[in-house]
């Protein structure tokens, strides 16, 4: 098929409005539900990792959200709440909730004892010892755990199409339907996977800054 | 549109009607045809994933291959891949089915290759000792104490297929997505909830069925934690 490349930097410049706009879409919609769902998982953490008897039922209530496949929810959500960015958004919040919630308690399991001991020791009380040593030392693990979400929610969002709201994957049906234009589908896939690289290398860097003694003591 | 109480009516009337059921192209034939999509992308998966993972776990060779793998496989837009195939000549089905094992192989690589190489390296020193070769060492001790990770590996990748295969109705294949699109297509958002619901429960359903085999796959001696 000569009259269908699979990358075409005509199409490219000819459509860059629409790209960046739906770039634009896919970026605000995935840092949103991330946002909001680190500002839940990380205080429920603290939370459960304080009593056993949560841990269980609130992990596997978030393991058991996390089964149900993106366009099962997207499709429960969207005759409820309207077509649109509002199912997509919670659907995103809710699949980078379990995996947050489990790094954050995940890092408080692995507080040195003797550290904590040691800020006890010294005065500290409950709240300052959460907020300056286990929180701090759980730190690299919550980090990871917000990398891993932000980079599945961008693959996630795609699928939005099926509700009106995929960002690129808008793009990517467009050309599906456009009598399968390969360019098309080609550079939206492209650009998907750039998001994820980017959104990545920029946590993977305010992580670094936020965690300055771990270079310390590699160095 | 926002009713939420005409749409939940509307979707439990479609769902008491026996033809939904039953008809041609109705929910029963759709979940056959999205169970044996299932089973062809997680059987293709699992033919090369395995053997390869426990090659390099028994060679111990590879670890920077299977990280930058599992990493990789989560950052590509699975529907991206799917109208990439489609656009290749491969339509809905056949391409939503070979992204689904696309996908599925890293999960079964990375549990295999580490099953196989945290066997305990004294029972493959004694294995060593009595004189068995290297295929039988894998054959027999290795790729056994790896059981736990590879059937975890297993029900996660089942269970990902499952909620992947759906995708297949938005590039015009079939399975239990197409009810979904359809809904969607003819503005019958009773029909979207109702789709959306059976492909979550089957999820569910699968998940349960696949922990209960999980924990019999196991051998009782490596039973420690319940998962």
């Amino acid at each position: 098929m000569p009259g269908n490349p699979w990358f075409s930097w005509s199409y490219v410049v000819g459509n860059a409005p629409a790209l960046w706009q739906r770039t634009l879409d896919h970026v605000g919609v995935t840092v949103e539900a991330v946002a909001i769902s680190t500002a839940i998982a990380v205080p429920l953490g603290v939370l459960i990792s304080r009593s056993r008897w949560m841990s269980g039922p609130v992990l596997g209530a978030a393991a058991v959200l996390y089964t149900i496949p993106s366009l099962g929810l997207f499709a429960i959500l969207a005759p409820l709440l309207g077509i649109g960015r509002t199912p997509v958004l919670i659907g995103l919040v809710v699949y980078s909730l379990l995996i947050i919630l489990r790094n954050t308690t995940a890092g408080l399991a692995t507080v040195d004892p003797a550290v904590v001991d040691a800020a006890r020791g010294l005065g500290y009380g409950p709240g300052r010892l959460l907020l300056q040593v286990a929180l701090p030392s759980a730190l690299p693990s919550i980090v990871a755990g917000v990398r891993l979400a932000t980079v599945s929610s961008v693959a996630l969002v795609t699928v939005g199409v099926v509700v009106g709201f995929g960002g690129l994957g808008q793009i990517m049906f467009q050309g599906f339907r456009n009598n399968l234009y390969r360019a098309e589908i080609m550079t939206a896939t492209i650009g998907t996977i750039l998001i994820a690289l980017v959104l990545d290398l920029v946590l993977w860097a305010a992580g670094r800054a936020l965690t300055p003694w771990l270079r310390r003591r590699s160095a | 549109m926002t009713a939420g109480d005409g749409v939940l009516s509307q979707a439990l009337v479609w769902l008491n009607d026996p033809l939904t059921w039953t008809e041609q192209g109705g929910i029963l034939e759709l979940t056959g045809e999205h169970l044996l999509m299932t089973a062809a992308a997680v059987g293709a998966a699992a033919a090369v994933a395995i053997p390869v993972g426990a090659w390099l776990g028994h060679t111990d060779r590879g670890a920077g291959l299977v990280v930058w793998l599992t990493n990789a496989s989560r950052a590509l837009p699975t529907l991206g891949i799917v109208f990439l195939l489609a656009s290749a000549g491969l339509f809905g089905n056949t391409a939503t089915v070979i992204a689904a094992a696309f996908f599925a192989a890293p999960v079964l690589l990375v549990n295999t290759y580490e099953g196989v190489r945290g066997a305990d390296p004294d029972a493959r020193d004694a294995a060593r000792g009595m004189g068995m070769s290297d295929g039988r060492i894998l054959l027999q001790v290795e790729l056994p104490l790896a059981v736990t990770l590879v059937s975890a590996g297993l029900r996660t990748t089942i269970v990902q297929v499952v909620a992947t295969i759906p995708l297949a109705a938005l590039a015009g294949g079939g399975g239990l997505g197409k009810i979904i699109t359809f809904g969607l297509g003819t503005q019958r958002y009773g029909e979207v909830l109702a789709g959306g619901v059976i492909v979550a429960l089957l999820c569910l359903a699968i998940d349960g069925a696949l922990a209960v085999g999980q924990r019999i796959a196991t051998p009782a001696p490596l039973r420690v934690r319940s998962g």
